[in-house]
C-alpha cells in the first residue's frame, strides 16, 4: 500500500469513527478490509483508497469504518461494573427519584449486544426492587452489523460462556439448534438503535446511567475529551458512568471524577453537573 | 494456600488439557477417571474443586454428584459440570442435583478459568 493509500485510510477513520491508526496497524486494514476488497473486486488496498476519494463513495467508506471496528463483547465483562451497578448505582438512584420517574441506561458501543443485555437481566432479576418503575435500556453502535446482531439476541455457545453465570443461561435463554436465543422479555427491555459518539448525543436524550467501555481505548485524547464532555452534559447530577479496564477520564476531562474507592465508575464533578 | 481441583473424566486428553489449564492458574490437580473413584479420592479429602464430566463408565457424573451432596452437604466443594451434553434439560438436572456451574465442551482457558472464578475460586 503507499503512503498516501494509508493516510486515505488513516483520514476516513479519525473523521468518521474517532478510530486512530497508526502505521503499525498496517495489518490490521490488510486483514479486516480483504472482504471488501474481494466483493469490490479490487486488487489491492491503494486501489480501495483510490476508490474511496471518488464522488458517490459514501456507502463504500461506510463498510470500510464498519469493517475496521473491534467489536468483541461478552456478558457481564470484568464482572465489577455490573456488581457496582446492581448493588450501588441502581438502589441509589431508586432512592433519589420519585417512583413515577423512569430510569434511562446507555450501553454506548453496545455492539453484539451483550453489555445491554447484561444490564437487562440484571434489571428482569430486580423486578420486585423496581416496583413497576419504567427503566429505559438504549444500546447504540456504529456498527449496523452488530446493532442487527445485537437485535437478534442469537448467541453461540461459545458466547454464552463467556462471563454469563450458568444460572442467568437457564433463566433467560431457549436452545435454538446450536446457538442460544435469549428470551423475548430481556430482548424487549433492549432498544437498539444506530447512533456514532461523534455525533450530539443531546438527540439521545438524558441517561442516569452509562456504560461506555471499550471504545475509548480507539479514540486520540481530543476525542475521548468530546465524548465525556458530551456524555456528562447528559447527565444528572447522581448519574453514573463506567468505563472499561484500560480507560479512564484522568487526564481528559475535568468533568467527570473516580467515584470513591471505585475503579471504573464516574460521577460528575459536583460543580459541573449539568443543571 | 495451593487451591486444589479434582478432574474427573474418562478421557486422559482431556484431564491432561484441564490439568494444564488448572496448573497455569495455581491449582493443584487430582485426576478421577469415573464418579466412582472421585467419590474414593474425596472421602480421603475434599478438593477445593471439582470439574466433573457427565458420561463415564462405572459411575457417571450426575449420580457421583448425588452422592457428593448426600455426604458432604449442599455446597462444598463448588462442582463445576464439563461435558458435551450441551441441552437445557441437562443443565437444569446438573443445577437441581446440586452443580454450581455448567461448561459445554470444547471448553478453552478463558471459559475454564472464567466458570472457576465464577464459583468463588
Ligand atoms: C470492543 S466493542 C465494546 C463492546 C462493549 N461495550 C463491551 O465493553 O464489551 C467496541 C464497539 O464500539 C463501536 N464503535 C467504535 N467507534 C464508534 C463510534 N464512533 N460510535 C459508536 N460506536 C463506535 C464498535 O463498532 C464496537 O462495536
Amino acid at each position: 500500500m503507499t503512503p498516501s493509500a494509508f493516510s486515505t485510510f488513516a483520514a476516513l477513520l479519525k473523521s468518521r469513527s474517532g478510530l486512530v491508526i497508526g502505521p503499525d496497524k498496517t495489518y490490521l486494514l490488510e486483514t479486516r478490509l480483504a472482504p471488501i476488497l474481494k466483493r469490490e473486486k479490487l486488487n489491492d488496498l491503494t486501489a480501495l483508497a483510490e476508490r474511496l476519494t471518488k464522488p458517490g463513495a459514501d456507502n463504500l467508506a461506510r463498510d470500510v469504518v464498519e469493517a475496521m471496528t473491534t467489536n468483541e463483547s461478552f456478558f457481564f465483562r470484568d464482572d465489577k461494573p455490573f456488581t457496582h451497578f446492581r448493588t450501588q448505582a441502581l438502589p441509589r438512584l431508586l432512592a433519589n427519584r420519585p417512583a413515577n420517574a423512569a430510569i434511562r441506561i446507555w450501553s454506548a458501543a453496545a455492539s453484539s449486544g451483550q453489555e445491554a443485555y447484561s444490564l437487562a437481566m440484571i434489571l428482569a432479576d430486580a423486578k420486585a426492587q423496581l416496583a413497576g418503575r419504567t427503566v429505559e435500556i438504549i444500546g447504540t453502535d456504529i456498527a449496523r452489523d452488530q446493532l442487527n446482531r445485537a437485535r437478534e439476541g442469537l448467541y453461540t455457545q461459545f458466547e454464552v460462556q463467556r462471563g454469563l453465570p450458568v444460572q442467568m443461561l437457564v433463566k433467560h435463554f431457549r436452545k435454538e439448534d446450536s446457538n442460544w436465543r435469549l428470551s423475548d422479555t430481556i430482548r424487549s427491555m433492549v432498544r437498539f438503535k444506530e447512533f456514532n459518539l461523534l455525533s450530539d448525543p443531546r438527540t439521545l436524550g438524558r441517561f442516569d446511567v452509562v456504560f461506555c467501555r471499550n471504545v475509548l481505548i480507539y479514540f486520540d485524547p481530543p476525542t475521548k475529551a468530546r465524548v465525556l464532555d458530551g456524555i456528562a452534559a447528559q447527565m444528572p447530577a447522581d448519574g453514573a458512568l463506567y468505563l472499561g479496564g484500560a480507560e479512564t477520564v484522568l487526564g481528559i476531562t475535568g468533568r467527570f471524577a473516580p467515584l470513591q474507592g471505585e475503579r471504573g465508575v464516574y460521577g460528575l464533578t459536583p460543580a459541573r453537573a449539568a443543571a | 494456600m495451593t487451591r486444589t481441583c479434582l478432574v474427573v473424566d474418562d478421557s486422559r486428553v482431556v484431564r491432561k488439557v484441564a490439568r494444564r489449564i488448572l496448573e497455569a492458574h495455581g491449582f493443584a490437580v487430582a485426576e478421577a477417571e469415573d464418579g466412582q473413584k472421585a467419590l474414593d479420592a474425596c472421602r480421603l479429602g475434599l478438593p477445593d474443586c471439582v470439574l466433573l464430566d457427565w458420561n463415564m463408565p462405572v459411575m457417571d457424573g450426575i449420580t457421583f454428584l448425588h452422592h457428593l451432596r448426600q455426604e458432604f452437604g449442599p455446597e462444598k466443594p463448588p462442582v463445576v459440570f464439563c461435558t458435551t451434553e450441551n441441552d437445557l434439560s441437562h443443565i437444569e438436572l446438573a443445577i437441581a442435583a446440586g452443580a454450581q456451574e455448567y461448561i459445554m465442551k470444547p471448553f478453552d482457558d478463558e471459559i475454564l478459568s472464567g466458570k472457576l472464578s465464577q464459583v468463588g475460586l
